[in-house]
């Protein structure tokens, strides 16, 4: 846990980077820092591991005022990924991902265990990758030995500062659905920066939406989508934020919510998708024209029946517009 | 790619035949007689030649090594420009000054020799120290930071090995530079193999000058050797390349 109390960073001349921040990431949550660049958000991230002084307020890390402990022993719980990757290029492969493991002193049996099961959790082949250089390898793999060296330690809490940003689009969201995989495994207190709409979407919990060092709105994605606060927020999720709001709900829900049509079995043309794909992709496709008829199946490929654009429309008036006080996440 | 490949196999061959022809040339002469014949000054003023290299060299490392690494800490960085301008500017005055000007401060000999070569051996092992730990990206220090690694740490694990290529670089130009301004050491009676070459010149004789100049340029050539073959081991293998100076 990650508990944000009236915390405030202000330079000389009384410029204030932060500005009286509170929220809490809660155990096993992702949150994710979302805002133009010059609003704060990095400088709250590294806060929190005391890469930035706190001017006032606390920061609690599980419990533990972070101004109370020794900056290093802080810095050692906390896993720390940030977007260059910041692999240290005259140490193997192994080396690196071991750093916090070897700085607590663990034994070389311990760490070799760890390493291995680390590879084998972002799907690296352990030896393979052992005694190669990180220059050896592409942006995708250090990016992800990046994640790795945040977990070997397994600190309970992660702060990641746009970590997969440097990262060509394809290679992203890749590395983004690896990474929520992972996440339901070991399940840690992440706070997140980015700049990326969508990765926030996809990535968050919660998100906090920050502009010149104050939160403008601190809400789950579907609930920010469906009722920004103000003028600043629907701005900054843009007029389309109707559609990306679609990509945090499933064909699966449609179904259950309002049903699908019955398909018609004469028409040739026809395209499946399966049903736990999510309405943003849907609507895509079926916008595209690429088939007469859409057909939803299940992971088995058993047909479920049929999805058509009146359907998500209905769908988005239904659970968007007509539930104004529903928040979950799809 | 093969012309090129062509150019320079034809330079490099031209260049050992000029080499192969100068010391055929020398030994038909008998130039090099005065090594054999007078074998016991020639293996002092070696001698004498090696010392005053080594001292200064080994001085030099001992104090621009660890004064590169202080300023670029973060308390002393502002300081950076102002220890260059000093560094650059003993850099700047010609060797040969450098040695009058020490000549009239410390007398003649073999310390005036050292500290003089020490002088000027500083800028390049200071400047590459500093550029080597300039050159390393900011976010890899910001990394091992936000991991608990201590600034010690961080010198010796990150900051130092990264930057062994660009120090090793400046350490080796040092002594080379060395070894042929250490001729100069005879004016100022330091002593060492500049004493049969300027002797050669003096008395016009093939046969000192090349007894002195040869060994010495074979010093130059056999150090740049074994400092490249240091930098193999010293460097680390993922590093390497990775700074140019």
């Amino acid at each position: 846990m990650i508990k944000f109390d009236h915390v405030t960073k202000s330079y000389e001349g009384g410029i204030n980077a932060v500005k009286d921040v509170n929220f809490t990431v809660e155990k096993g949550n992702i949150v994710v820092l979302l805002g133009p660049s010059g609003c704060g958000k990095t400088t709250l991230l590294r806060m929190v591991n005391r890469l930035e002084s706190i001017t006032k307020g606390t920061i609690n890390v599980n419990g533990q005022n972070s101004m109370e402990l020794n900056e290093i022993d802080l810095r050692k719980k906390i896993g720390y990924v940030i977007q260059s990757n910041g692999l240290f290029p005259n140490m193997t492969i192994e080396d690196n991902v071991m750093i916090v493991p070897d700085l607590l002193g663990w034994s070389k049996k311990e760490k070799r265990e760890r390493f291995y099961s680390l590879m084998g959790l972002i799907g690296l082949n352990a030896d393979d990758y052992r005694k190669r250089y990180p220059n050896e390898l592409s942006g995708g793999q250090q990016q992800r030995i990046g994640v790795a060296r945040a977990l070997a330690a397994d600190p309970p809490v992660m702060l990641m500062d746009e970590p997969f940003g440097a990262l060509d689009p394809i290679i992203r969201e890749k590395i983004q659905d690896e990474f929520l995989h992972i996440q339901r495994e070991v399940k840690k207190t992440i706070l997140f920066v980015s700049h990326d709409i969508d990765e926030a979407i996809k990535m968050a919990d919660k998100i906090v939406l920050m502009r010149g060092g104050e939160i403008m709105q601190f809400d789950t994605p579907s609930e920010m989508l469906a009722h920004p606060k103000n003028d600043f927020v629907s701005q900054f999720f843009g007029k389309d934020r109707a559609i990306k709001s679609l990509s945090l709900h499933t064909v699966k829900k449609l179904q259950d919510i309002i049903g699908l049509v019955e398909f018609d079995e004469t028409i040739q043309d026809t395209k499946t998708i399966n049903v736990n794909q999510d309405l943003r992709n849907t609507l895509s496709m079926l916008m595209n024209q690429e088939a007469d008829q859409v057909i939803v199946t299940d992971d088995n490929g058993r047909q479920l029946g049929a999805i058509t654009i009146d359907l998500v429309q209905k769908y988005l008036h239904f659970e968007i517009k007509g539930k104004p006080s529903v928040a979950q996440k799809g | 790619m093969n012309t090129k490949k062509f150019i320079g196999y034809s330079v490099r061959f031209m260049i050992y035949a000029l080499v192969i022809f100068f010391f055929i040339w020398a030994i038909q002469n008998q130039y090099f007689n005065y090594i054999f014949s007078q074998s016991s000054t020639f293996l002092v003023l070696l001698r004498q030649h090696i010392e005053i290299v080594l001292v200064s060299s080994l001085i030099a490392v001992a104090i621009a090594l660890p004064a590169g690494i202080l300023i670029t800490r973060p308390r002393f960085r502002k300081a950076e420009w102002f220890v260059s301008m000093i560094v650059n500017f003993g850099q700047s005055i010609p060797s040969l000054a450098v040695l009058a000007l020490m000549m009239s401060i410390l007398g003649i000999g073999f310390k005036t020799a050292v500290f003089a070569l020490f002088i000027y051996s500083i800028l390049p092992i200071f400047r590459n120290t500093v550029a080597g730990i300039n050159s390393i990206d900011p976010n890899m220090v910001d990394a091992a930071k936000g991991m608990g690694m201590k600034p010690s740490q961080i010198l010796f694990r990150i900051e130092l090995p990264n930057a062994a290529y660009s120090i090793l670089a400046g350490v080796r130009t040092a002594v080379v530079l060395n070894i042929g301004t250490a001729a100069l050491a005879y004016v100022i009676g330091g002593g060492g193999l500049g004493v049969w070459i300027f002797t050669g010149i003096q008395l016009f004789d093939n046969g000192y000058l090349i007894s002195g100049a040869v060994p010495v340029t074979l010093m130059a050539v056999l150090a740049d050797f074994l400092l490249r073959r240091l930098e193999n081991i010293v460097v680390p293998k993922g590093s390497r390349r990775s700074v140019e100076t």
